[in-house]
């Protein structure tokens, strides 16, 4: 993967797949870091999976044997000088159950990856789910760019759904202007 | 903000719209998204017949939706076509060129692109 955009898309995903119904996603960068955090109410992990998550032969999927998704952004995350932390409560544990993954990246080491296309990444997690609830935050030092699909969905009224083309075009271009009006122009790809 | 009357506007439009359509689709378009297909290049592809088929004014008739691995992750991004009453299509090693092409000679023309399927990748 060569944007780091894509590895936020591949984490969201494994809370889309947890059965998650709220799902927040937060980037924040200063002029030495890049942080993000995916926080969502999915099933959660237990303490077996949660210590067998960077082993990249263990994964509950039954069409592969492999995991590298946590992996591969582990390896990324520790080559910038940068770190992964997951935390989580498995649903048998707890009614507040969830995971939460904190990544944070050296933006200036040699081995750090472009953000890329971030929008893109936000339309496709709406397009495959359109019913969660994703919450977006990018934070600058001089404001953020956000997006709420909960606020979203009370404008347009239940009948029609977030994942409609000319939705998650209107989408794309509310968050580009956000990026624009901080000065901080997101990559379109 | 500008952007938030715009999105007023698309509301007003498509509620006329969705209230006519009759049909959840006959045609559906899979885009597999886990790790390896993204890995491989999958969401360009997504967006590719996301805008491709709302272009084509056939929002109303194809759906293209999302799904995990299926297991065939070294032919990634693979893209599977379901049409009624005829069998499903697999499409593997995808672009998002060659989703223009499958949209234009496939979804609109009605003709598998065979070279592109998962038959002519020589298992």
């Amino acid at each position: 993967m060569d944007e780091l955009s894509l590895y936020v898309l591949d984490i969201t995903m494994n809370s889309v797949r947890a059965g998650a119904t709220e799902i927040t996603i937060t980037l924040r960068e200063d002029g030495e870091w890049l942080w993000f955090t995916v926080e969502d109410n999915g099933c959660g992990m237990t303490e077996e999976q949660l210590k067998k998550l960077t082993d990249p032969f263990f994964t509950t999927r039954k069409t592969r044997k492999v995991g590298l998704g946590i992996p591969f952004l582990k390896m990324l995350a520790e080559m910038t000088d940068g770190y992964v932390r997951v935390t989580s409560v498995h649903e048998s544990v707890s009614e507040n159950h969830g995971t939460k993954t904190e990544a944070k990246f050296g933006k200036n080491h040699i081995d750090f990856l472009p953000l890329g296309d971030i929008v893109e990444t936000v339309k496709t997690l709406i397009q495959g789910a359109p019913s969660i609830d994703f919450t977006f935050e990018h934070i600058f030092d001089n404001g953020k760019v956000e997006l709420s699909c909960a606020a979203l969905r009370e404008m347009l009224g239940d009948g029609i759904s977030l994942s409609e083309p000319d939705i998650l075009q209107w989408i794309g271009q509310y968050l580009h202007e956000q990026y624009d009006e901080l000065g901080h122009p997101a990559e379109r790809l | 903000m500008k952007s938030l009357e715009e999105l007023m506007a698309i509301k007003n439009k498509m509620a006329d719209r969705v209230a006519v359509r009759t049909s959840s689709g006959n045609t559906r378009i899979v885009v597999g998204m886990a790790t390896c297909g993204i890995a491989a290049g999958a969401r360009p592809v997504l967006n590719a017949f996301v805008e491709g088929i709302s272009e084509a004014g056939l929002a109303d008739d194809v759906i293209v939706t999302q799904t995990g691995c299926i297991g065939i992750c070294q032919y990634e991004p693979v893209v599977e076509v379901f049409e009624k009453d005829k069998e499903k299509t697999t499409y593997v090693k995808m672009t998002a060129e060659k989703a223009k092409e499958v949209i234009e000679k496939h979804i609109k023309g009605g003709t598998p692109v065979a070279e592109y399927t998962i038959g002519a990748a020589q298992l």
